[in-house]
């Protein structure tokens, strides 16, 4: 009983390192309620199967999506976009953020714009893209650049600004150019918050896609969930957002393995 | 860290470090140097205050004072990495303009790459200057044994104790074969036993190479333990107010520390700093 007690005061301690297995066994157990909540209030009938889906419901649109082929095509559709958005902006924003935090000047003319423009609402763009670019492919993917660019700008910047001095001034009594601190020392000092950063950003990502291919778009998974509210089909929209959430996770651990395996000096 | 600091170099050329040196004049010469800053209130305060000392070849200098006597500022403007106000700094008879791989640095702070392995740390500079691979491994290994740390040439800094870091930056920066190792309060983070190892490390480290060394400490018992000279600096400004020099006999054999001579050098040194304490009374 006072081992039990002890564990109790231990869970109450900030900052206490718990049991391997208690810690695991109270993720599955958020898990289980979640979808227990589910259970209980689509087959109790609590919610009307109108609204609220049950978990089987669920599973079997899937099938049946899968099974005509249109899910892998919506599916491919979201991937593409949010690949195609995140690549270019992470490709900018990645060398200009760490020039930023680098370079005093840099962020002298980079700093007034972008921290204006990174709070104004992505979505409040939407009909302008559409008016600039139209309805295609590019429309959904300069929502998610102008979702994302703007964010990683700034947390790349902080991250190559946090390098410490000493680091730097280090590298030039052992020979550096500053070309040599800037690819052998800022770059490599950075990579860690660099992959963090990513992996933050990727999950918003995926958030600005469902905005994108909700108001215009023909295909991919905010699309048929829109479709589907108008045919109530609510067994859809379930699958589709947790589909967008299986993705989701699925490229944030891809994210954190990498980190692992590229960084495992800053674990 | 702040985003602007004062000691960004202005130029970063690479200084070659065989530099001729004339036999006479000394490896470090620091001529009238002056080092102010403009303080936020619209005046300036000044750093340093005309400071000129001497450091010949193969000498061991230490460089001893309370806090805020620019002891550090004097190092960090020996390695190019601030510039003074006025006067000049030679290294091997060539100005300083700015840092170089002729003036190896250790830091008090850990200043080892993360991301690079033991081995990898110290043959940074070599690497810089196109160091073939087998002379680079050649000159890491000599380095690692003489610090002791051949067993570690694979483990990444973050698995390695204060002291064994240390221990890295010096071989580190030995390895670049420098004219002159500059340290800055190397051992200031760490324990006292391990202060203590690191000293004699050191002293040994330093009979086999003979680089001229001027080191930074508060510590007046590591001043007189390492030093062939010592130099007593004293605040506001910055100046330099006694140079002693340390007849103790080389190589400075354990127990040192008790003899009277040894003794006779602290007192000296302690009245030194007391009285700058005793004249400043809003000395930090």
């Amino acid at each position: 009983m006072s081992e039990m007690q002890k564990l109790f005061t231990r869970c109450l301690t900030p900052k206490t390192e718990l049991p391997r297995m208690l810690v695991l066994y109270a993720g599955a157990l958020s898990w289980l309620l979640m979808f227990g909540g589910w259970c209980a209030l689509s087959y109790g009938e609590l919610v009307p199967t109108m609204f609220l889906p049950s978990p089987l419901d669920v599973l079997q649109a899937g099938i049946r999506l899968f099974k005509d082929g249109t899910l892998v095509n919506h599916v491919l559709a979201s991937v593409e976009v949010v690949v195609i958005g995140f690549v270019v902006s992470s490709a900018i924003a990645v060398p200009l953020g760490l020039l930023m935090g680098s370079f005093r000047i840099v962020q002298a003319v980079m700093d007034p714009p972008v921290n204006f423009i990174r709070y104004l609402p992505v979505t409040s763009f939407v009909p302008l893209f559409i008016l600039w670019i139209g309805i295609g492919l590019e429309q959904r993917i300069a929502v998610i650049i102008f979702g994302v660019f703007f964010q990683q700008l700034v947390m790349i910047s902080d991250v190559s600004r946090s390098v410490g001095k000493d680091l730097i001034n280090a590298s030039y009594t052992l020979g550096c150019s500053r070309r040599d601190v800037l690819l052998h020392v800022l770059g490599p000092a950075s990579l860690p918050g660099v992959l963090d950063t990513l992996r933050v950003t990727i999950g918003w990502a995926w958030t600005y896609l469902v905005v994108a291919e909700m108001v215009a778009a023909s295909s991919g998974l905010g699309y048929i969930s829109l479709k589907a509210m108008r045919g109530l089909q609510v067994d859809v929209i379930f699958l589709a957002i947790a589909v967008i959430g299986l993705l989701g996770l699925l490229t944030d651990q891809l994210f954190r393995l990498l980190r692992l395996k590229v960084c495992a000096w800053a674990q | 860290m702040g985003t602007v600091t004062m000691n960004t170099p202005s130029s970063i050329d690479f200084q070659d470090p065989q530099d001729t040196v004339t036999c006479a004049s000394p490896r470090l010469q620091i001529r009238n140097v002056n080092l102010q800053f403009s303080t936020p209130g619209g005046g300036s305060f000044t750093a340093l205050g005309d400071v000129s000392l001497d450091v010949p070849d193969q000498q061991f200098a230490v460089i001893v004072g309370p806090s805020g006597c620019g002891k550090s500022s004097l190092l960090y403007l020996t390695a190019g990495l601030n510039e003074p106000t006025g006067g000049e700094i030679r290294v091997g008879g060539a100005r300083i303009t700015s840092p170089g791989a002729d003036r190896g640095m250790v830091f008090q702070g850990y200043t080892l790459f993360p991301w690079l392995t033991v081995r990898q740390n110290i043959e940074f500079g070599l690497k810089r200057r196109n160091m073939p691979a087998a002379q680079r491994r050649e000159v890491v290994d000599h380095y690692l044994a003489e610090v002791n740390l051949l067993g570690f040439a694979d483990n990444f800094p973050k698995q390695l104790s204060g002291g064994m870091m240390q221990r890295v930056a010096i071989a580190r920066a030995l390895a670049n074969d420098p004219q002159i190792l500059l340290m800055d309060e190397p051992f200031g983070a760490l324990d006292s036993q391990t202060r203590h190892q690191m000293q004699r490390l050191l002293l040994r480290v330093w009979e086999h190479s003979k680089k001229t060394v001027v080191f930074v400490t508060h510590d007046i018992d590591e001043a007189i333990l390492l030093g062939d000279r010592v130099f007593v600096m004293g605040a506001k400004p910055g100046r330099i107010r006694k140079v002693l020099d340390i007849p103790l006999e080389r190589p400075r054999h354990v127990g040192v520390e008790m003899e009277p001579e040894f003794i006779a050098l602290k007192r000296e040194i302690l009245d030194l700093l007391h009285d700058e304490i005793g004249d400043e009374p809003d000395n930090e």
